[in-house]
């Protein structure tokens, strides 16, 4: 293959779709987004994509579908129904689908826990904003000790919570549950989301708590062997994810009687918003698209055979002029 | 100390003693209003979630009894509240709810749900162990996370009641229109919910008639929910009647979060001295507080530092106790944790807040001794 890029769609110019198209023009070499589509003519989204020189359209993914040359990878920011329409049919015409949306019709991805050995599946699903800033946590706790069950509690925004996820709050619940078992590693998972109306708009916080075995509730070595795990994860989120942090040490409380004998940890994170066109508090959003670019970067060179272009947040304030950040969303 | 005839209060008109006599409910009897009772619900939280079966049961005969009409049981934060962050249940709570249902004669169950917390599969486990209302309940501005949990609750028969949380927080126009919200979901009554015990008289009235000239010309009902933090929850609910509420919710021996819900026994007592037919026996609700829930209280909800922040803050009152055990965890003051999360504005489900706020009071704290010793 002499090709070096890849042409990319995204379907669904919200919110969601407009960052993703931002991140995948600053941060990835081989992935050119080339089309936006959407279904409302007046949307925002689909004029901002084409001052930025993409093909856009509102006549929906029939059209999409419809060009001379298809795209190579396609990001679906729309809702989980129409996702679960749309995928047969990019399956049908060989394009790669990375599904922002709850359909999880593929497999679960979330980058720094599962991505390797999901490089030859056709269609990937991001899992939910928590899920993205959770499960690496719960896998960070599950790689060093047994979890038999963890829980997390996003807050976000009332500001960065759009239509598809009001509607659909159970979504969001079941599926960041099901992730936090699946990908986290947890035998049993829960997952609870609130929204937050305050202003200024607080921003994104997850806190995840996981059940462990008494002795990790007690200092000693296998506390430090998963502190350790814990700090390697979120650098290993932050190369992505700039704005993923601590809020403070994780807490651990030794073992009750109410919690089955077992003791518990607890893990603070704090997801500021990366600012490609969301505001920082919408960490929500930030970290979805950019577990999905990353995902379709990785995805992509994979099938290239090239090696990934990613640039993390670093390399990208190296060499920022200031003149390509793009206006800012309001939410 | 004199009292001076113009001290004496003269609320509406006066009632004869005749007059209440003749209105005095029995159980069962003609209303004009319905008394809702959240022990087995609010109560929860003040019992850390450790409701027994058999507590249970003995509470849920009491006020079947008395006459109350509905009687919500549920963990505290509704179903599916069992967890880390919010405590976890001693007995599963649909359990709970199977057994208030079996012993239930005229009164029928309600359960709690918070979306984004419970989903509609809680819901159905809840329908199918025999509850018959669903209360759903939402921030008080984000009623529209709330539309899929009443379609689903009509359409599995149930009553439908929506639960405008920290009611505090929103201007009566913007909490009408949540109201409306919840209506055009499918809700039956919209409840103006005090949980921060933060709305004091008009504060509480306005409220309520807002949404009642709202949706009550669909014919749907409003509610009032009140907490005792500063010490309002009885004379709100009174207001919110005189206002047009027609649903008002209590709890006996005021059992519930921060300084208790309006007790259920001093609502009847006070309704019924005002000639307000609530259906409930009085003689009876006062035997179920005095004789059925006292004795297993292990602390009565009390108006003291903290929950009185809690009121003066507008904090989301089933956060005392998660405060109180973060203080003594970090050894900082609880009030001060409470006041910290007014400050900051946290909403009902942020109990995880709490340990962050304690830590960085307790480093803040830490700062502070050094700075005493004259480390800068």
């Amino acid at each position: 293959m002499t090709r070096t890029k890849a042409s990319a769609a995204i379907v669904g110019p919200g919110n969601i779709g407009t960052d993703l198209m931002f991140k995948l023009i600053r941060r990835s070499e081989i992935i050119e987004p080339r089309y936006m589509v959407g279904v409302d003519p007046t949307s925002d989204g689909l004029a901002r994509a084409k001052r930025l020189g993409l093909e856009t359209s509102a006549d929906g993914v029939d059209w999409l579908l419809a060009r001379d040359e298809l795209p190579d990878i396609v990001f679906e920011a729309t809702s989980a129904k129409a996702h679960q329409a749309n995928a047969p049919r990019y399956a049908e015409a060989g394009i790669l689908a990375v599904d922002l949306t709850p359909a999880a019709i593929g497999p679960y991805l979330c980058p720094p826990v599962n991505l390797s050995f999901n490089l030859d599946a056709a269609n990937v699903n991001m899992i939910t904003c928590g899920g993205q800033a959770t499960v690496p946590m719960v896998h960070a706790v599950s790689a060093v000790v047994p979890v038999p069950y963890a829980e997390i509690v996003a807050s976000v925004s009332s500001r960065s919570a759009g239509p598809g996820t009001r509607a659909n709050i159970d979504e969001f619940t079941e599926t960041t549950a099901a992730a936090v078992e699946e990908i986290g590693g947890a035998r049993r998972g829960k997952a609870i989301i609130i929204l937050n109306p305050v202003e200024p708009p607080l921003m994104m916080r997850n806190s995840v708590f996981c059940a462990v075995p008494a002795e990790a509730g007690e200092p000693g070595a296998l506390q430090d062997q998963i502190l350790e795990s814990i700090h390697a994860m979120v650098e290993t989120v932050q190369e992505y994810v700039a704005g993923y942090r601590l809020r403070s040490d994780p807490q651990f409380d030794p073992a009750r009687s109410g919690w089955g004998g077992q003791a518990r940890v607890f893990i603070p994170i704090e997801v500021k918003g990366g600012g490609d066109y969301l505001p920082d508090y919408a960490g929500n959003l930030d970290i979805i698209t950019a577990a999905a670019a990353r995902v379709g970067d990785l995805l992509v060179a994979h099938r290239l055979g090239t090696e990934t272009s990613w640039k993390s947040a670093a390399d990208l304030d190296a060499s920022a002029t200031g003149d390509n950040r793009p206006e800012k969303a309001g939410v | 100390m004199t009292i001076r005839p113009e001290d004496v209060p003269v609320v509406g008109r006066e009632v004869t003693e005749t007059e209440v006599r003749d209105h005095a409910s029995s159980a069962g009897g003609p209303t004009d209003l319905r008394i809702t009772d959240s022990t087995l619900r609010d109560g929860s939280h003040a019992m850390s979630h450790q409701f027994t079966e058999a507590q249970v049961r003995g509470v849920v005969s009491a006020l079947d009894r008395a006459g109350v009409q509905v009687i919500e049981v549920s963990h505290g934060d509704g179903l599916g509240g069992s967890s880390f962050n919010y405590g976890f249940s001693l007995v599963d709570e649909f359990d709970l709810i199977g057994a208030a249902v079996e012993e239930a004669t005229q009164a029928r169950i309600a359960i709690l749900m918070l979306p984004g917390l419970a989903t509609v599969k809680h819901l159905k486990r809840a329908h199918a162990v025999g509850a018959s209302v669903a209360r759903i309940a939402t921030h008080c501005t984000e009623a529209d996370v709330s539309v899929q949990h009443f379609g689903e609750a009509r359409a599995l028969g149930m009553e439908t009641v929506g639960f405008l949380m920290l009611a505090h927080r929103a201007s009566p126009e913007v909490l009408a229109a949540n109201a409306r919200t919840m209506v055009d979901a499918g809700a039956q009554c919209v409840y103006v919910v005090d949980s921060a015990g933060a709305l004091v008289l008009a504060g509480a009235q306005e409220r309520v008639r807002a949404v009642v000239d709202e949706i009550g010309r669909d014919g749907a009902q409003v509610g009032f929910h009140g907490h005792q933090n500063l010490s309002m929850g009885v004379a709100n609910s009174v207001l919110a009647y005189q206002a047009g509420a027609k649903q008002i919710d209590g709890a006996l021996c005021a059992l519930g979060a921060g300084a208790g819900n309006s007790p259920t026994e001093v609502l009847a007592a006070t309704f019924e001295r005002m000639g307000i037919r609530t259906g409930v026996d009085l003689g009876e609700v006062l035997s179920a507080a005095e004789e059925v829930v006292r004795p297993f209280i292990p602390r009565l909800p009390w108006m003291d530092r903290s929950s009185i922040t809690q009121g003066y803050a507008g904090v989301y009152s089933s956060f005392l106790l998660h405060a109180e055990r973060a203080a003594e965890r970090y050894a900082v003051p609880a009030h001060a944790i409470l006041q910290r999360v007014g400050e900051h504005g946290y909403v009902g489900g942020q109990e995880d807040m709490i340990i962050d706020i304690a830590l960085q009071l307790a480093e803040e704290q830490s700062l502070g001794d050094l700075a005493a010793v004259g480390v800068r």
